[in-house]
């Protein structure tokens, strides 16, 4: 069972830059996937892609049977529910505590109150942040501001997960860490995670998928892959 | 349901985001003080002005003299045909007795000399006060009085009048729009300050957006938060119209220079300014930051 189905895409943006030529990938549902390249091969392109931040010139994006291509501004909602999305910069929202922020997925789109509750104490304890429930992001580490931030984007179920170089300000050993949430959270629950990086230690101790892009181009699909530095 | 609880987090968001980005908040609602005082001053003054004009409109009046040897059959006849004539708020008559005496009132002169008359020597004429509904049509309305049986003379101070009333309305017109400008800069700029606050919030508009919040959720809020803005931000100014046009009433005992010029009593016209003012600002607020966060709902 695919959950994405990437076909024919091109993305040409209006300053005239093209970013991604012919792209064609299919994910199947509960895989961990890196995305590899360098800075201007078009790896966050495809990540915004993903979550309709940018529309493709041309082609297909199907996730979870909706054409992300097609959608209309005021109905990205609807993808964006399905999804869950984590930044380098963790874009946590400083005035909210851990369980806020959290939560704020949930109350944005109208859960009951006693179903908030569960639900994102679940996913605070899935990271292992139980004991800062109470605390503000700035009294956080990276790692844990990190953490909070992957709590955020599960908290809805979703059946993918993007994350966009979330480990980019983290140390190695934390880098780490927010994998193996990442790798427990994949296990446990079977999201799809779609992972934009250039962490050479992870992607050779994970194992996983690789797809390599290159100048706009997917140059290498790697079933169970290292960092490739040459095709980079 | 689901959209009840949406409205009710709507509103609960709103008063802590308030507080939340506190000196922001105090920004946006000293900004709308500030210019709904001046609106409300000018609306007080232009509902003044209109208040005397239609006042000193209403004080105009049309005498009428009587041919001297009118008898009671032609007076009722005049009467009768008067009442025909449309625009006649009221009429008065006055017998050239009565003028006599009033007369001989205003100064001892007169009165010497008028006691001494008859009542056939008196050489005043009988003659009726009439009021005008409409005072634009003052001059068509003393032409069909003149054109009755028995008229001698339609007096209404014919010129004075005319040029009273272009200035009047000129003045009721420069109020309005005056009035209307003001509110048209208050709206620019709660808007400005308003966008300053959410430009603060971008970061979190584009998360709301991020995490799957539909436009609608995320506008209800700062719409919200705008109203109660625009209503604090009406505080001031209402008490300020309150007990200051109070104090100014007291201050000049009701009336401006001269009797003629009388402010608006109080009651209950400083309560409907002020409710005035509160809508202002509500509106206003609203107005201002549905525009804001439009800008950031494109993504």
């Amino acid at each position: 069972m695919e959950l994405i189905n990437i076909k024919g895409v091109n993305k040409r943006y209006k300053n005239g830059v093209t970013a991604i030529y012919d792209l064609n990938i299919r994910i199947k549902k509960g895989d961990f996937v890196f995305v590899i390249g360098g800075s201007g091969s078009g790896k966050s392109t495809l990540i915004k892609m993903l979550y309709r931040e940018e529309k493709p010139t041309s082609g297909q994006i199907v996730i979870g049977g909706i054409n992300v291509a097609k959608l209309r501004n005021s109905k990205v909602y609807k993808l964006r529910r399905r999804l869950g999305i984590v930044f380098q910069d963790y874009r946590l929202l400083p005035k909210l505590t851990v369980y806020e922020n959290v939560a704020f997925t949930l109350e944005v789109i109208g859960t009951k109150k006693s179903e908030i509750k569960r639900r994102t104490l679940k996913a605070i304890e899935l990271v292992g942040l139980k004991a800062k429930t109470r605390n503000y992001p700035d009294q956080l580490s990276g790692g844990e501001q990190q953490r909070v931030a992957i709590a955020r984007a599960i908290v809805n179920s979703p059946k993918l997960l993007i994350c966009d170089e979330p480990t980019g300000n983290l140390d190695p050993d934390m880098s780490m860490e927010i994998v193996k949430v990442l790798d427990n959270i994949n296990k446990t629950t079977g999201t799809t995670i779609i992972m934009a990086t250039h962490d050479k230690d992870i992607v050779n101790k994970m194992k996983k998928r690789v797809l390599v892009l290159k100048d706009g181009r997917l140059v290498r699909d790697y079933e169970k892959g290292k960092y490739d530095n040459e095709a980079i | 349901m689901k959209l009840f609880r949406m409205f009710g987090r709507s509103i609960r968001d709103a008063f802590k985001s308030v507080i939340r980005n506190f000196s922001l908040s105090i920004a946006s609602i000293s900004c709308i003080s500030i210019t709904l005082i001046v609106v409300a001053f000018s609306l007080i003054a232009s509902s003044n002005v209109n208040n005397f004009t239609t006042l000193i409109e209403k004080d105009v009046t049309v005498v009428v003299f009587l041919n001297r040897d009118i008898t009671e059959e032609g007076l009722k006849t005049f009467e009768n045909e008067l009442s025909k004539i449309d625009n006649i708020a009221s009429s008065e008559y006055k017998s050239k007795e009565q003028s006599k005496n009033e007369m001989m009132k205003e100064s001892d002169l007169f009165a010497s000399t008028m006691g001494e008359w008859s009542e056939e020597e008196n050489p005043l004429k009988d003659s009726y006060l009439i009021k005008v509904k409409d005072i634009e049509k003052i001059k068509t309305t003393a032409a069909s009085i003149k054109d009755l049986e028995n008229v001698e003379v339609v007096d209404y101070g014919e010129g004075m009048v005319e040029k009273l009333i272009s200035a009047f309305s000129l003045i009721e017109k420069l109020s309005i729009v005056l009035v209307l400008i003001l509110i048209l800069v208050t709206v620019f700029l709660i808007i400005n300050t308003i966008k300053l606050t959410i430009f603060s919030r971008k970061r979190e508009i584009s998360i709301m957006r991020l995490v799957g919040a539909s436009n609608f959720s995320i506008k209800t809020p700062f719409v919200i938060e705008g109203m109660i803005i625009g209503a604090l931000g009406s505080i001031v100014p209402i008490i300020v119209v309150i007990y200051g046009y109070l104090a100014i009433y007291n201050h000049f005992e009701g009336q401006l220079f001269s009797p003629l010029i009388k402010l608006i009593k109080p009651t209950p016209f400083i309560y409907q300014t002020a409710f005035v003012v509160l809508i202002i600002g509500i509106i206003v607020g609203m107005m201002g930051s549905a525009r804001a966060v439009r800008k950031y709902l494109k993504v």
